[in-house]
């Protein structure tokens, strides 16, 4: 256990090191402009738009760092020689790759905490500065009108959905680092495995059509319905965490569907891991 | 041979234990989502770049993207491309009322109201037709709006206002005032609007009195001044006896 922990510690550090956290910096810069231009529109437009592009930037980017952090992780060791230097210890190779793994799923937990934690700031902020502007307009207007419009804002402002959203954009984010690193234990190139993984982010979200037309579609061909079947049966459904655009419009997501989620984002992360432990530990290095 | 064997196996045989999961995970996002975001007709509607973008995850961002495009053809008074736009957003995110209620209010109002003073063309009848032709285009897209978000006080609340100041329709403005009352997150006023509008109704005015009476009996804070003259309107057309009356 210490040893895995310790390959997850020097992993997490490594990757800070490579300033992945500038990405943070983008994010804070990209939420706090838009903040500013989104002013000019109605409270409601302005939350919806903010939440809308908080959330967008924080999948995009927690994609962005597991495919390309996760695609690196072993080649550069073996560039390095990092690899040969920790194998040859007492080190079974599964432990080597949990650590690593570990090390990244930490990586990208600290980054959608900050983002998430600067977005609610913002948005708690702006909550708050139109609640005391509202309250200031309003205050010749009957009771009931100012209670209307403070509950309208507060509707509309900072909710638990938030934390809901952040969580499930960390478990897809998970899921394509566990598939990146199993594309990688085979890929020859750092490029290879990203262009593999671009490909399949895309795949990954038309997955549930393509598994919608194998299983009920009659007139298919067998051709097409072989196609459709290795979609639907490799490939994750990433569509199904796409849940975010209902907690924005204030959809309430049902805490079942929610938990269904996790476990299958968790069996993803633990299949995808187990496969590239696999082709990891037969690997010649 | 195993090495590569093996792993697709796993791969295989995972995929045949998540497909339940997976599909049983999807009926119940419908169910709570009620769209099929991937149907054939959105590409259409939204374009080759658009149809990619909303299919990997970023439906929300182009939605809004587009949104400020249809805030920008409003300043320039572009209204054709207005109508485009809002038909796009609210084809990407028809769970959001707020941009049903944008697309309505554009129509029904802005751009109504800019056919109306349109000085290019001088026929009034044509204007007139215009008019009525863009209040029709509002009414829609709050129809089809409270047909995907059946509980949003604010689009049914929006649909009255419509019928009130648009095409002067007191009964299904009355009735709409009475949606938006009984679902969660209504106005307070809500109720109160649908018995006023009630009291414009030929033939209805009894039902008004005693919903509009029943508001003024539940107290001081149901007392508002409209609320005492249109109570006080009807006790004069229906004969109400002078001890039954309410004081002013």
């Amino acid at each position: 256990m210490s040893r895995i922990i310790a390959i997850a510690s020097n992993t997490f550090t490594g990757l800070t090191r490579q300033k992945v956290f500038y990405i943070l910096l983008i994010f804070a810069i990209a939420l706090i402009a838009s903040s500013i231009f989104l002013a000019r529109f109605s409270f409601q437009q302005e939350f919806q738009i903010l939440k809308d592009v908080s959330f967008g930037t924080m999948s995009i980017f927690s994609s962005l760092l597991a495919i390309v952090a996760t695609a690196g992780l072993i080649a550069q060791d073996v560039e390095d020689r990092t690899v040969y230097t920790i194998l040859a210890k007492p080190v079974p190779r599964f432990e080597y790759l949990l650590g690593k793994f570990l090390g990244l799923l930490a990586l990208l937990a600290v980054s959608l905490i900050v983002m998430g934690a600067l977005f609610a700031i913002v948005l708690y902020a702006r909550e708050q500065v139109l609640l005391g502007e509202t309250a200031r307009r309003m205050n010749t207007a009957p009771r009931e009108l100012v209670d209307d419009a403070l509950n309208q804002i507060r509707a509309a402002g900072l909710s638990s959905g938030v934390l809901l959203g952040v969580i499930v954009i960390f478990i897809k984010a998970a899921l394509l680092a566990a598939l990146t690193l199993f594309v990688s234990t085979f890929a020859t190139t750092n490029i290879f495995t990203i262009a593999v993984m671009i490909a399949i982010y895309f795949i990954g979200h038309l997955e549930s059509v393509a598994r919608e037309y194998w299983l009920t579609q009659q007139t298919t061909g067998w051709f097409a319905k072989t196609f459709l079947a290795i979609v639907a049966l490799i490939f994750p459904d990433l569509q199904a965490f796409n849940v975010v655009d209902a907690v924005v419009a204030g959809v309430a997501v049902p805490m079942v569907l929610f938990a269904k989620l996790s476990v299958l984002g968790i069996f993803y992360v633990a299949i995808y891991w187990l496969a590239a432990t696999f082709v990891f530990c037969g690997k010649e290095l | 041979m195993n090495r590569v064997l093996f792993p697709i196996a796993l791969l295989l045989a995972f995929g045949v234990m998540k497909l339940p999961a997976e599909r049983a995970l999807a009926a119940q996002r419908r169910q709570m989502d009620a769209t099929e975001i991937a149907g054939p007709g959105l590409r259409g509607r939204v374009g080759q770049l658009g149809f990619t973008a909303a299919l990997s995850g970023f439906r929300a961002v182009v939605a809004d993207y587009l949104f400020i495009q249809a805030h920008v053809a409003w300043e320039r008074t572009e209204w054709g491309r207005l109508l485009f736009l809002f038909r796009q957003v609210t084809t990407l995110q028809p769970h959001v009322p707020l941009f049903w209620e944008m697309g309505a209010w554009h129509m029904a109002w802005n751009a109504s109201a800019a056919a109306m003073s349109d000085a290019s063309q001088p026929r009034a009848a044509l204007r007139v037709k215009a008019q009525r032709e863009y209040f029709a285009l509002g009414k829609d897209f709050l129809e089809r709006g409270v047909q995907n978000n059946p509980d949003s006080a604010e689009l049914w609340e929006a649909l009255a206002r419509l019928y009130h100041d648009k095409l002067n329709d007191h009964e299904h403005a009355s009735e709409c005032y009475a949606k938006a009352a009984s679902l969660p997150g209504a106005h307070s006023y809500d109720r109160r609007f649908s018995a006023y509008e009630l009291s414009y109704c030929e033939g209805r005015e009894r039902d008004a009195y005693e919903k509009l009476r029943a508001l003024y009996d539940e107290g001081a804070k149901g007392r508002p001044p409209t609320l005492i003259r249109r109570l006080m309107f009807l006790e004069e057309k229906l004969g109400v006896p002078p001890e039954q009356r309410v004081s002013d």
